[in-house]
């Protein structure tokens, strides 16, 4: 028997450790120690509900377990077999429990191929791995297939960049390994930027060796002996168990000289990231990597002819990397058959935002954004109206209502104005105020441009600084005219991808949500009620009874009147930090 | 060479595979507008960012805009440089650039001269949108001794940082912050003055902007041209007579040494004298330098160090104060021309006339921004009086003449004074790269064989090459010369000496493109290598236009050490002539 | 003007050596250091940039230019115990913001800043991947989720001597 218990970051962040703990000790208590392991595994996905203990063999799926939990999940479940109930998963419109994760409709949609091993096996164990068909594709491709095989077969299957941008990476591949050099890189790139995204991080965590793999097949079919991981250095969890998992595969000589008693030789190096989003782009990242400042340069010379140290250099990205082993196992012909025409395979979203169930998934390409966020997310929290999600992270775009039953690809997410990014997917309700969600974006934007080009630099700062007086009801609407041309500009001028989709979401926002810009702007109100300074605080005499409890609480002094008499909050000095409303006991002051 | 076929607005052209759609265009006659984008070409010196994004252009099946100064033609390639939605994107662009820029033009010092104001006006930017609540990024101002820094103005064009780290491997600057505050200076964004800066100027000579301008010195010169009691000599230095016409609006490379000192004679200069004279003077005291050490290594003596470096140039010297502490012995320690100057003008020159040198002003024109610095180091003053008083850069000289509503171009040529302003054509090639070493060989030559010259042009010394190598036949001993031009050739040579694997007797070394004439005080070239191949020209014919042209056939020379110096390497000479070197690497101490 | 001295202390000056030698003192590695180098001191100050500078032979304002580049490093001390707000997406919608507010008023710092006791530091990072828990605080390393403004106080409470 086996307990496994989620290891991924949310978890741990509600202290998943502390319930190992207290497993193994109960464990030991009742001297079951040898006969049931616990297992601290990766990221289930079910974040929302987590920390989750998973059961094996009968799969009972454990949610929102505390340490304390342990007594009666061995006392009850180990021993006698029987389910702690109280412990079940709670369908929220069924009513009833669910024991079996499939059953779920978190689960039931997806199909897990990146994540194939996320929640399944202890991640610190090569062993686990190799249990799962670990390296079997690595050494089916040493000893069955030639270099040009295994470009023909990822080239089939149809897989295409992870990463964002979407390229296809059989023929990245082909261009690397055409290029002739005495040395050539592989390069995975686990710089996740994008605030929102964390599915290459769960991958890390969870799976390190199938990135690893897959960069030994990639140096394979590329011919190049060195790879490099690119790690954000805020990641320490993952930065470990990539340690434990390189040393390992080390010792197991699936990493280092003659692998599988070949020629073939292949040694993975970690590089850390220090905090700069722009070093997801591969230029800016190889410079990152060489030790200078991250800013991108221009391609060509693209890193397949020129990368690090200026050899030629193959950059995919974790979640493209998690696929490959699975592709040779199984062939580009399976692959290829899942997906859409021309986006084949599965993606993996972070769901978040004003969701139901927040966590990670993965779908086939092709899932509507309806089935991920109704079906799988379970809806919008607290029976709020849905407004609009966000894909693609600072690089994406706002979809609405309108877009919901759109298949998702990376071409149909491109045509409704937003992009597949990283698999960022926040979600967003009634009480969002887009242009403040614009406005966030391009915050980010500002403070991760590198500032080497111009459009980029002082463009994105301009961009926020007009959607701020926006907020503040001071802008016109030929602003609107000009915040549209300096979007298309930067667009058309920026030097590297960041620039180049920076304006996004705005365009996006400007497209769906005109009627709320124009709202800020010519009623200066804000629909959502979000933006402070389009809200006024006022007394509804009526209701006032002049008890002073918000002058009293008032924190600047704008509220005055004569006791037992109604009060008036001065709206020039008022700050809207809703003190008073929050003392107020006959619900008489109100935001209009 | 490969060829490929392009069409750029609606022309068809023909060029080698590898150019960019930049140059192709200006084959065509088409000047894009280019901001960042700076090439000096047949020095190497090229600085293409793709930052600032004023270049770009419509290519035909390309999804965003292209920056033709870094995108290179394909064969079939449709290019238009000037669609309306190129035209709008350069406007917003631009629009952008000046909306984090002061708008202080009428007291900038670069105003008229701004690549950046050019710009500006080339695209009719009228207003800047939105400028009411635009944020500027703001530094605080940098004075240092030779060079201003306003970063307030700078536009991120990374051209400075490639020159002082690229072409000059000094590394004083470097990009720093991120985003909007990114913006290029010194570690931790300290005063130059304590970064391993040689004030080589160069910085200053690519600066499309007023972000770096040099150290105004033209309010003190006015000051003492207008004190009664003060006497005032100025001296020129050559590079500066091969480039001043250019700021009155003639051709590179007129040579106006004439109108300059009818100039400064009308600007009330009392005396009117020439830094040619000391450059003579340095020729006498570092070459026999040279052949002091050679004739002693020659004769076996292990001891004494080979090669010899000349010292003429002050950021060179920084340089190796900064960079090479260990090898200080290696330079010749004889004074660049400006010091010899003033320290010959403040003694010899001083008794003759019979003014205390407290009542002496010594002003030096001069292509170099490095000088104004050289001038103020303590070694060179006497109780706190400088040698030099103040040195001007060409830039400058042209501001005072022109504010004197002088216009050079129909001012008389007219002859400097004596007996400090009579110069040979040696002392006149100092001012290109080669030059310092050719006139120390036609003299050396001449000293160590006893046999006159019958052929003065040393052309295999002459050149644009960063590092060029000659072999000088002294009678049957094979003298190896080494040059270089930019520091980043100065260390290599360096890097060799300190290896032990030099082959050079004696190396001449100037930090500035092409030596003094591209020099960081000079007229801006704003990134025409032509003007400064043009001066080159201009030098090399003042040269051969001389009537004496060997420094020690110099009659004043002469007579200078026979009434007061004596003879080279004197007791006097060393004292008035020579100097030491200061180590100024940075140094980690324990506390 | 003479040379410029850095003064640093022997044993400090003896790990940075260390910490170079053990990247072979190749410039490429900088980044690789400067981890190194603030994991060992918490911050980057000037001195210890310009030590590593010299010993991997790269001028300092190269050094400087990385430093100030990545958000990572910085060159001021941390508070004993460092708040982190996470700022990414998913918190934001969750009111990130008005729990930053709070902690700013709190504490009585913007964010970058160090309390004057030197006991609270406050910054803002971009997603730490438990957007599960949104909107998340980081002390040190452990890990607040579903932080709402009016449990800033028993958060800072716990921290308070």
């Amino acid at each position: 028997m086996h307990l496994l218990v989620c290891g991924g970051t949310g978890c741990r962040a509600s202290a998943s450790d502390s319930i190992v703990e207290s497993l193994k000790q109960e464990l030991e208590n009742k001297g079951l120690s040898d006969e049931v392991q616990v297992i601290m595994t990766g990221c289930f996905g079910f974040c929302e509900k987590g920390p989750i203990v998973k059961v094996l063999p009968d799969n009972t799926f454990y949610v929102e377990v505390k340490h304390e939990d342990a007594v009666e999940i061995v006392d009850e479940h180990v021993i006698k077999g029987r389910q702690v109930k109280r412990l079940l998963y709670q369908d929220p419109e069924k009513k009833q429990s669910i024991s079996d994760s499939k059953h779920m409709d978190f689960y039931k949609k997806q199909i897990r191929i990146a994540l194939r091993n996320c929640g399944f096996i202890d991640p610190e164990n090569v062993d686990e791995y190799i249990g799962r068909d670990g390296y079997m594709a690595l050494g089916k491709c040493i000893n069955e297939m030639t270099p040009q095989d295994v470009i023909k077969e990822i080239k089939d299957s149809g897989l295409r960049g992870r990463g964002g941008g979407g390229f296809p990476t059989g023929l990245k591949w082909e261009i690397a390994s055409k290029n002739n050099a005495d040395q050539k890189y592989v390069v995975c790139n686990a710089d996740e930027g994008d605030p929102g995204a964390f599915m290459d991080r769960s991958i890390l965590e969870g799976d390190p060796h199938a990135v690893l793999e897959a960069m030994a097949i990639c140096g394979y079919a590329t011919n190049a002996s060195k790879g490099l991981i690119y790690i954000r250095a805020e990641y320490p969890l993952a930065i470990k168990r990539l340690k434990i998992a390189i040393d390992q595969a080390r010792e197991y000589g699936l990493l280092g000289k003659n692998i599988f008693g070949s020629d073939f030789e292949f040694d993975v190096e970690l590089r850390y990231g220090a905090g700069a989003f722009v070093c997801g782009e591969e230029t800016a990242l190889i410079h990152s990597m060489e030790g200078l400042r991250g800013e991108p340069t221009i391609k060509p010379p693209y890193p397949a002819e020129k990368g690090y140290l200026g050899k030629p250099t193959n950059v995919n990205n974790v979640e493209t990397f998690a696929n490959i082993p699975v592709i040779i196992n199984k062939g580009a012909n399976w692959f290829n058959k899942i997906g859409t025409e021309k986006s084949k395979g599965t993606k993996v979203f972070a769901l978040a935002g004003k969701i139901n169930n927040v966590g990670l998934i993965e779908v086939p390409m092709g899932t509507t954004l309806r089935e991920v966020i109704f079906e799988i997310g379970g809806g919008i929290k607290d029976g709020k109206k849905f407004k609009a999600v966000q894909t693609g992270g600072p690089s994406g775009g706002c979809l609405t209502e309108k877009h919901l039953d759109t298949p998702i690809d990376f071409d149909n997410l491109i045509a409704a104005g937003s992009m597949m990014g990283s698999g960022g997917m926040i979600v967003m309700d009634e009480d969002d105020c887009m242009v403040s969600v614009a406005k966030f974006y391009l915050d980010f934007t500002v403070e991760e441009s590198c500032g080497k080009c111009s459009p980029c630099r002082i463009g994105n700062k301009r961009l926020y600084e007009l959607l701020d007086q926006i907020t503040q009801g001071k802008a016109t609407m030929d602003d609107l005219q000009r915040l549209r041309n300096m979007c298309e500009v930067i667009k058309d001028t920026s030097l590297c991808g960041l620039g180049q989709t920076s304006p996004n979401p705005i365009l996006s926002t400007l497209d769906n949500f005109w009627d709320e810009y124009v709202a800020h702007i010519k009623d200066h109100k804000c629909p959502a009620g979000q933006c402070k300074d389009l809200m006024k605080y006022v007394v509804i005499e009526e209701n006032c009874v002049g008890c002073t409890a918000c002058v009293r609480v008032c924190p600047v002094g704008a509220i005055s009147g004569e006791k037992k008499q109604p009060h008036y909050i001065d709206p020039s000095n008022c700050i809207k930090c809703g003190a008073c409303i929050e003392r107020c006991k006959f619900d008489a002051i109100i935001v209009k | 060479m490969e060829k490929v076929k392009l069409t750029i607005d609606n022309k068809q052209i023909e060029v080698e595979k590898g150019t960019t759609i930049y140059k192709a265009a200006k084959q065509l006659g088409i000047d894009i507008p280019v901001l960042c984008y700076m090439n000096l070409e047949d020095l190497g010196i090229e600085n293409k960012p793709g930052g600032c994004r004023i270049c770009v252009v419509e290519v035909e099946g390309r999804k965003n805009l292209a920056p033709s100064c870094s995108t290179e033609v394909w064969d079939g390639m449709v290019v238009n440089t000037h669609s309306m939605r190129v035209i709008n994107a350069r406007r917003t662009v631009m629009e952008f650039i000046l909306s984090d820029h002061p708008k202080d033009c009428l007291t900038c010092a670069k105003s008229g001269n701004c690549e950046l104001q050019d710009m500006a006006v080339k695209l009719g930017i009228r207003e800047v949108p939105g400028q009411e609540y635009a944020e500027m990024s703001e530094y605080k101002i940098d004075f240092s001794p030779s060079l201003i820094r306003d970063l307030d103005k700078c536009i991120m064009c990374r051209r400075c940082e490639m020159m002082c780290n690229e072409f000059q491997t000094v590394g004083a600057l470097s990009a720093f912050n991120r985003g909007f505050e990114a913006a290029v200076g010194p570690a931790f964004e300290m005063d130059i003055e304590y970064s391993p800066c040689t004030y080589c100027g160069q910085c200053v000579a690519v600066c499309p902007t007023g972000a770096l301008t040099e150290k105004d010195h033209t309010r003190d010169v006015i000051n003492a041209l207008a004190d009664p009691t003060k006497t005032v000599v100025v001296q020129t230095a050559p590079a500066v007579r091969a480039a001043l016409g250019e700021e009155f609006g003639l051709e590179a490379g007129t040579r106006v040494t004439g109108e300059m000192v009818a100039a400064l004679r009308r600007l009330g200069f009392d005396y009117v004298f020439d830094t040619d004279f000391a450059a003579d003077l340095t020729i006498m005291e570092e070459g026999t330098e040279l052949l002091d050490r050679l004739t002693k290594h020659l004769n076996g003596d292990k001891e004494v160090k080979l090669p010899i470096l000349t010292s003429c140039c002050p950021a060179w010297v920084s340089f190796f104060e900064h960079n090479f502490p260990e090898m200080m012995d290696v330079p010749s320690s004889a004074r660049s021309p400006q010091q010899m100057f003033g320290s010959i003008a403040k003694t010899y020159f001083a008794d003759k006339i019979e003014v205390k040198r407290e009542d002496l002003v010594v002003v030096s024109i001069m292509p170099c921004l490095a000088k104004k610095y050289e001038a103020q180091r303590d070694e060179f003053k006497v109780d706190g009086n400088p040698d030099v008083d103040f040195s001007i850069s060409t830039r400058e000289l042209a501001h005072l003449i022109k504010e004197a509503n002088l216009d050079l171009k129909t001012l008389p040529k007219e002859e400097f004074d004596t007996p400090l302003g009579e110069s040979t054509g040696a002392g006149v090639i100092f001012g290109a790269t080669g030059g310092v070493i050719e006139a120390a060989t036609r003299t050396a030559y001449e000293l160590h064989t006893g046999k006159k010259l019958e052929d003065i042009d040393f052309k295999q010394l002459r050149g644009l090459e960063g590092i060029r190598k000659a072999t000088v036949d002294f009678e049957g001993t094979p003298i190896n010369i080494g040059i270089a031009h930019g520091l980043g050739n100065a260390r290599k040579l360096l890097e060799d000496i300190k290896a032990g694997k030099s082959e050079f007797h004696a190396i001449e070394i100037m930090s500035c493109p092409g030596g003094c004439i591209g020099g960081g005080g000079q007229p801006l070239h704003h990134s025409d290598s032509g003007i400064l191949k043009a001066r080159m020209k201009a030098i090399y014919e003042e040269d051969a236009d001389k009537p004496i042209r060997k420094s020690h056939d110099n009659p004043y020379i002469i007579k200078l050490y026979e009434e007061f110096l004596g003879k080279p390497m004197s007791e006097k000479a060393h004292h008035l002539l020579h100097t030491c070197y200061f180590d100024k690497s940075r140094k980690v101490e324990i506390s | 003007m003479s040379h410029i001295k850095v003064k640093i202390k022997e044993k400090d000056l003896n790990t940075i050596k260390q910490i170079c030698k053990s990247f072979n003192n190749e410039p490429k590695e900088l980044i690789n250091v400067l981890h190194k180098t603030q994991e060992h001191f918490g911050y980057l100050p000037a001195e210890i940039q310009e030590v590593v500078a010299q010993e991997l032979n790269v001028p300092v304002a190269k050094v400087y230019g990385v430093v100030t580049f990545y958000s990572f490093f910085t060159m001021l001390p941390k508070g004993k115990h460092p708040v982190s707000i996470c700022t990414g997406t998913a918190c934001y919608v969750r009111g990130a913001d008005n729990v930053l507010q709070e902690f700013k008023r709190q504490l009585g710092i913007e964010v970058g800043e160090t309390t004057e006791d030197g006991e609270f530091s406050l910054s803002c990072l971009r997603c730490v991947g438990a957007c599960g828990l949104a909107p998340v605080v980081l002390v040190g390393d452990k890990t607040y989720g579903r932080v709402a403004p009016d449990g800033v106080k028993a958060i800072i409470d716990e921290y308070k001597k």
